[in-house]
């Protein structure tokens, strides 16, 4: 059979491929398209100021421009975003933001994005949808650098408009993005102010300001300037590689044999652990990194997740918030009182396929929880990036329905809780491209379970107390309800003239012993009505009175 | 004449008295900074039995503390010293309530809140037993639906009619067994039985059918299961006069029991006097008379079987013809109504059954 129709091939270049195919960055509908626009660029932000330690001051403006006229009442909104970070060096800004697949993202260290492409790729649908350049605007403590740039989505290549240098006598460091993006702004609305709500939950110490399309002004104030320890950037564990980057390492590593390339290159590794392993894998620790064939590219990788005797990946990569600093992101947040219980762990560093992890979790409740609703509100951050869609496939939403057993502490089905989970890792178990939920790794799972109870055990006292200042709260209402009541009657029927003073009963009830009420009232169903069960009710062979049975009515 | 009027008006003054004395019992208890509680016999069902002597339901000795220190008395008892306050301004003002009106007032007044009237009846019941009086000495009544026809005079005591006399034959529906009857004096009779009927239907036709004049009798119908006030006013004619009373009622349970309750009370009214007749007789329609007089019938309902069993278990159903007609209910598994004598004529039953059952002839 001859071929009929030629195939042509052609290169795609990365910028190209993800034109083809945004959806899976996240960009799937408009109000989804502006939503993660700010976020990716937001997160950009909060990463470049906090490997300097700056407390980040970050000001966000949505500003719609012209109602596109779209189907689905879509708008051009200007998208502006400006930080106080570090700044980038000019001559790398247009590589920085308009060329795909460069960045600072390629050692292992926590960060909030995952490939270093979010932020070009708001950048390349703002491209799309208006065809207008982005303007980028930062300085690292000199002149200030403004570029106007497009994207040349083909040869994944950046395009200088216009490149302005102004004076910087204030000596202003940071960077501010502009760009222009067509989105559906009222649809995502609340979920926007909820997500940079809960951005400045999971960091306290960032200030950020927000102005929408309808020149409302939200602020969020830090809580404080301490800031969580900068990550340290650590060799990968040999548990948590594949072949490709595997490939790429021994293309250029100069270590002179494969025993040298697995202490160089990985964490953990000495000499014995090194020799011990390459026998296990079946390779001579004599063969030069170059000179690996594929198969044995493989074998390495499959050998390192069976070796059971590397170290535990390192955890001084990761960068918790920590405890105090999460308590204080929640206290701002949701405005929490002295009355209300909040407890805050972090568990110990633990691993999965490789990747160190801890978990950090909150537990909140108390009158101020009350407000927010009955039963349980989940907050979930990877990374410090609030999660928000599609809670109810997270394994979070799995541990708090399902794994933890509420009842042992107390809390009933309707009970107000605020539960938060942090995780941060090296690589964070999204389920999907999307990063708005988490899949459920056994190893994850179960440290998200053991915070939870963790930060759970003295709920128990916390909200058996609060049961019990209830219900002599109640007591209190039903007494100062009714004994005026009964005082003024008894007075009345008394033919008397003054009202007796009820005062010093009320008091009693004040210094009541809980306990003893409680064996007072034996079974305990205490609902001010329905007090006395009617006997009639009850017995058997009787009728009601001038009550008629079985419609015996007058005909 | 005069000592009557004066005998009720004895009998009002105890009542206010007694709801008085619970006013400042309970604002004595308060001064002295007592949570004020109140004694009062127990009506749990294990502490109503059956006294073989009185013949009827009485409450054992067994007391309860209705205490306002407790959560969850408090409420009732709050109701029970408003219902106390609102009963005495009744008595003091010489006005009449229906029980439902006592729930209505009771909604009008803040604090006070009953979720339905079975919850106020509940406590006019509590006050009766707190104070051992009946709720129409408080001047609270059912509503009315039963009435009495016969040639009985009675004289009223009610505000604006005291002293005045009717003849009961007066109005040829007869006259609503109301508060003014309920306790009005009983001046002269001239009748030698009651005659006492669950039907309003089965009234009418009596009356029609001048069975007040052929039996001599006065008659009453219950509608259904009988208001205490009737209960009461047959009793009364019973005791004091001697008057014997014969009861008729449908042929299935329900009717029976409807003729034991008058004779023997209820459980609900175990705590109150004078309000049986022991020895009034129950005397139809029996299962037996379904056979007698071929009378058309129903299948009996399984609940109406369920019933016939309850009943067998009462010791009030020891005795014959109770017993036994129940008995022959079961084994018969027919029911028949009153008005089933109209398949021989409407007259049939005061001709021919009635003369038969109550073993003489009608008086011509």
């Amino acid at each position: 059979m001859t071929q009929t129709q030629e195939t042509e091939y052609q290169a795609v270049s990365p910028s190209d491929f993800f034109y083809r195919n945004r959806e899976i960055a996240g960009f799937s509908n408009p109000s989804r398209a502006i939503y993660v626009g700010v976020r990716e660029i937001l997160e950009n932000s909060l990463d470049a100021c906090e490997s300097a330690q700056i407390p980040p001051e970050i000001y966000v403006r949505i500003t719609e421009l012209s109602s596109s006229g779209g189907e689905n009442g879509t708008a051009v909104y200007l998208l502006r975003i400006q930080d106080n970070g570090t700044g980038v060096p000019a001559e790398e800004i247009p590589a920085c933001f308009a060329q795909v697949f460069y960045g600072s993202k390629y050692t292992l260290k926590q960060n909030r994005g995952t490939f270093g492409m979010g932020g070009k790729m708001t950048i390349l649908y703002g491209q799309i949808t208006t065809h207008k350049p982005v303007i980028v605007t930062s300085s690292t403590g000199d002149e200030i650098h403004e570029y106007e740039m497009m994207m040349d989505i083909q040869k994944n290549q950046p395009q200088v408009l216009r490149h302005t240098t102004l004076a910087n006598e204030k000596g202003w460091c940071g960077t501010i993005v502009e760009l222009q993006i067509e989105g559906d702004y009222p649809r995502i609305m609340s979920r926007m102010i909820e997500y940079i709500r809960q951005t400045a939950m999971v960091n306290p110490y960032a200030d950020i300001t927000f102005i929408d399309p309808k020149n409302r002004l939200y602020r969020f104030e830090r809580g404080t300037t301490q800031m969580p320890p900068v990550p340290l950037r650590v060799k990968p564990h040999p548990h948590g590689i594949d072949v490709e980057t595997l490939r790429r390492m021994l293309l250029i590593t100069k270590s002179r044999d494969m025993k040298n390339f697995m202490m160089d290159q990985f964490q953990g590794v000495g000499p014995k652990t090194a020799e011990k392993f390459l026998a296990f894998a079946e390779i001579k620790r004599e063969t030069k990194p170059p000179n690996l064939s594929s198969d044995e590219i493989v074998k390495l990788v499959r050998a390192a997740k069976d070796f059971q005797e590397f170290y535990r990946p390192d955890p001084s990569c990761l960068s918790p918030i920590g405890p105090d600093l999460l308590e204080t992101g929640i206290r701002k947040e949701l405005g929490l009182t002295e009355d209300d219980f909040i407890k805050t762990v972090q568990r110990p560093p633990a691993t999965y396929s490789g990747y160190p992890f801890i978990v950090e979790a909150a537990v909140v409740a108390g009158p101020t929880v009350r407000k927010i609703g009955q039963g349980i509100t989940l907050y979930r951050f990877a990374n410090r990036i609030p999660l928000l869609f599609d809670e109810s496939s997270c394994v979070t939403y799995k541990v708090i329905s399902k794994d933890i057993n509420w009842r042992t502490y107390n809390v009933q089905q309707e009970t107000p809780l605020v539960v938060a989970i942090h995780l941060c890792s090296t690589k964070i178990p999204y389920k999907s491209v999307g990063k708005e939920f988490l899949a459920d790794q056994v190893e994850v799972e179960k440290e998200i379970t053991n915070a939870i109870r963790e930060a759970a055990r003295d709920l128990r006292i916390f909200i058996s107390r609060s049961v019990k200042m209830e219900k002599q709260k109640h007591r209190l209402n039903i007494f100062s309800k009714y004994l005026p009541v009964i005082a003024e009657f008894a007075m009345r029927l008394g033919e008397k003239t003054d009202m007796p003073n009820i005062k010093k009963l009320l008091n009693e009830i004040l210094v009541v012993n809980l306990q003893e009420e409680e064996e007072e009232n034996g079974n305990g169903e205490e609902n001010g009505n329905r007090v006395l069960p009617p006997p009639e009710e009850e017995t058997p062979e009787v009728e009601l009175e001038e009550e008629k049975i079985d419609g015996k009515e007058d005909k | 004449m005069a000592k009557r009027i004066s005998e009720a008006e004895r009998q009002r003054e105890a009542v206010d008295k007694a709801l008085k004395q619970l006013g400042s019992l309970v604002y004595d208890q308060i001064d002295q900074g007592e949570f004020p509680w109140v004694m009062m016999q127990s009506r749990s069902i294990d502490n109503i039995q059956y006294d073989p002597h009185a013949r009827q339901y009485i409450l054992g000795d067994r007391m309860v503390k209705r205490h306002s220190r407790n959560i969850k008395h408090i409420r009732p008892f709050t109701q029970l010293v408003w219902t106390a306050w609102f009963a005495r301004e009744l008595v003091k003002q010489r006005k009449t309530s229906t029980l439902r009106e006592a729930y209505y007032s009771a909604r009008g007044q803040r604090d006070i809140e009953y979720t339905d009237q079975q919850e106020s009846d509940n406590i006019i019941t509590d006050l009766e037993v707190a104070l051992n009086k009946a709720r129409e000495d408080f001047n609270i009544y059912p509503e009315e639906r039963s009435a009495i026809f016969g040639d009985i005079t009675i004289e009223y005591t009610v505000p604006g009619y005291e002293g005045r006399r009717t003849n009961l034959t007066d109005h040829p529906d007869g006259i609503m067994v109301g508060p003014a009857v309920t306790s009005s004096e009983f001046i002269e009779t001239t009748a030698n039985k009651i005659l006492v009927v669950e039907k309003g239907a089965m009234f009418t036709r009596l009356v029609e059918e001048q069975a007040h004049k052929k039996f001599n009798a006065i008659l009453i119908h219950t509608a259904g299961q009988s208001p205490r006030s009737t209960r009461s006013i047959i009793h009364r004619l019973n005791k004091d006069w001697g008057i014997p009373v014969y009861i008729f009622t449908d042929g299935d349970p329900w009717g029976v029991h409807i003729a034991q309750v008058i004779c023997s009370g209820s459980a609900n009214a175990a705590h109150l006097r004078g309000l049986t007749t022991p020895d009034a007789k129950w005397i139809g329609v029996w299962a037996s008379d379904i056979i007698t007089y071929k009378l058309p019938t129903e299948n009996l309902t399984d609940f109406d079987k369920k019933r016939l069993t309850e009943l067998q278990a009462d010791p009030r159903y020891n005795e014959d013809p109770w017993r036994k007609e129940i008995e022959l209910f079961i084994k018969i598994q027919k029911k028949a109504e009153l008005e089933a004598f109209s398949r021989y004529g409407l007259t049939y039953i005061v001709d021919k059954y009635l003369p038969e059952k109550l073993g003489a002839p009608p008086a011509t």
